[in-house]
């Protein structure tokens, strides 16, 4: 009686680690397919998209590629939605910035996992590209086993680059893969996998242990703690953290900030949202758009458009002519003087 | 044999929103039905196609004008 092939989903970052663990897996013979979330965070493309000078570069989307050169499907679900509560509430805390990781893993591998078992799809069990001391907080010999219990994955949770570092799992047990034939990777030594994808061939792959998500990121995740603190409340919508990777961000007063376009491709993406936000632009010489995130007070529109005027080609000029742009369409035209470098101080800046 | 002729508007959306969007309206059609997927970011340019080649469908053309672009894919 032939065996049943047996069938895994693998977590796919877009970098090495998960490439392997997947292709490793493929090669044992079980039917294997990509899953990846995309929790808005993810740095992926985005910033790509918007710069003018970055629009020239490859843009590929690493996790598409990589499931390309496996040879495997791979399964993109938009998370936005819920991955708020991972990262307003992380159970486990944050990393060295705003990054949950050890719930992200959790509730990725949960997911995965909800997925995989759906009437449609059956499949037998997880894998993921987590090699035990890789990261200092969420990939941890003390944390594997805290992954697969909280996910719910439990013993159906197969991580094949430090498998031989792990008691054994079902498929292992069960004997659908070969246990001799997984790894013992661990630290932060990038060697063996180097090593590894070499011996499989693949000559090209993303930066290896790259942070995947920009909430690794010190300015990105201080732009995220400025926005919760300015709202008086820790949420967000998906156009906020979207807008987060976009532009120059100044307060001036806790109230309001002004998000600056850099070049034309982000006064391009900004302008999509003249509807949401009131919009200011130089007008007598060129300049940058910018929006005004907040509810102006008295004097701030003036002090706004002082401020935009210094990010124009007018900065040395005694006078620039601002367009203001309000939610409704309506426009207003002022005339101001632009700030000197001294007076936008730099605690200003988010 | 009748093919259906569909239309995604994804403009304004930053990949991978196409590709995901595009997947989830491929998965209620048919095979031989096409879907048109209009878009801006050009990063859709490389994704769609590689998203189309590792799930069987074809991209039948695809087209940029003043920064939107069109992507035909006949459902495989
Ligand atoms: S870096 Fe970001 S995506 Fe990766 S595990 Fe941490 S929080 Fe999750």
């Amino acid at each position: 009686m032939s065996q049943q092939q047996r069938k895994a989903v693998a977590l796919i970052s877009g970098g090495l680690d998960s490439m392997l663990a997947a292709r490793v897996i493929k090669d044992q013979g079980i039917h294997v397919e990509g899953i990846n979330f995309f929790t808005g965070f993810c740095v992926e493309g985005h910033t790509h998209a918007i710069r003018q000078k970055d629009r020239l570069k490859q843009k590929r989307n690493n996790a598409l590629w990589v499931a390309e050169q496996v040879g495997i499907k791979l399964h993109i679900i938009d998370v936005i939605e819920e991955y708020k509560d991972i990262v307003l509430n992380p159970v486990h805390g944050y990393g060295q910035n705003l990054n949950p990781c050890l719930d992200c893993k959790i509730f990725m591998v949960n997911k995965a996992q909800a997925w995989a078992w759906m009437e449609e799809n059956q499949f037998d069990f997880i894998i993921t590209g987590e090699v035990i001391g890789q990261r200092p907080k969420s990939q941890r010999k003390e944390t594997m086993p805290i992954i697969a219990r909280e996910s719910g994955a439990e013993e159906r949770l197969l991580r094949p680059l430090c498998a031989k570092n792990l008691p054994p799992t079902l498929p292992e047990r069960e004997g659908w893969v070969n246990r001799d034939d997984l790894f013992d990777f661990h630290g932060r030594n990038r060697k063996p996998q180097m090593a590894l994808a070499e011996k499989l061939g693949f000559s090209e792959y993303a930066q290896p242990a790259g942070g995947c998500c920009f909430l690794t990121d010190k300015t990105y995740s201080s732009k995220l703690a400025d926005l919760w603190q300015s709202r008086g409340e820790r949420n967000y919508e998906f156009d906020d953290i979207m807008l987060l990777k976009v532009g120059r961000h100044i307060r001036p007063k806790p109230h309001y900030k002004l998000i600056i376009s850099r070049e034309e491709g982000e006064n391009h993406y900004l302008s999509g949202y003249r509807k949401e936000f009131i919009s200011l632009e130089s007008i007598s010489c060129k300049g940058p758009l910018a929006l005004l995130d907040g509810v102006p007070r008295d004097g701030d529109i003036k002090q706004a458009a002082s401020i935009v005027a210094r990010y124009g080609q007018g900065r040395d000029l005694t006078e620039v002519l601002v367009e203001v742009r309000m939610k409704d369409g309506s426009v207003d035209e002022l005339r101001v003087k632009p700030l000197s470098s001294d007076e936008i101080l730099s605690s200003w800046y988010v | 044999m009748s093919e259906h002729h569909f239309e995604l508007d994804a403009r304004r959306m930053l990949c991978p929103m196409p590709v995901i969007k595009t997947q989830d309206r491929i998965k209620t059609l048919a095979p031989g039905d096409r879907l048109k997927v209009i878009c801006s970011d050009p990063g859709a340019l490389i994704d769609i196609p590689c998203w189309c080649r590792i799930h069987g469908h074809e991209v039948i053309s695809s087209d940029t004008t003043d920064r939107i672009i069109t992507i035909t894919i006949q459902v495989g």
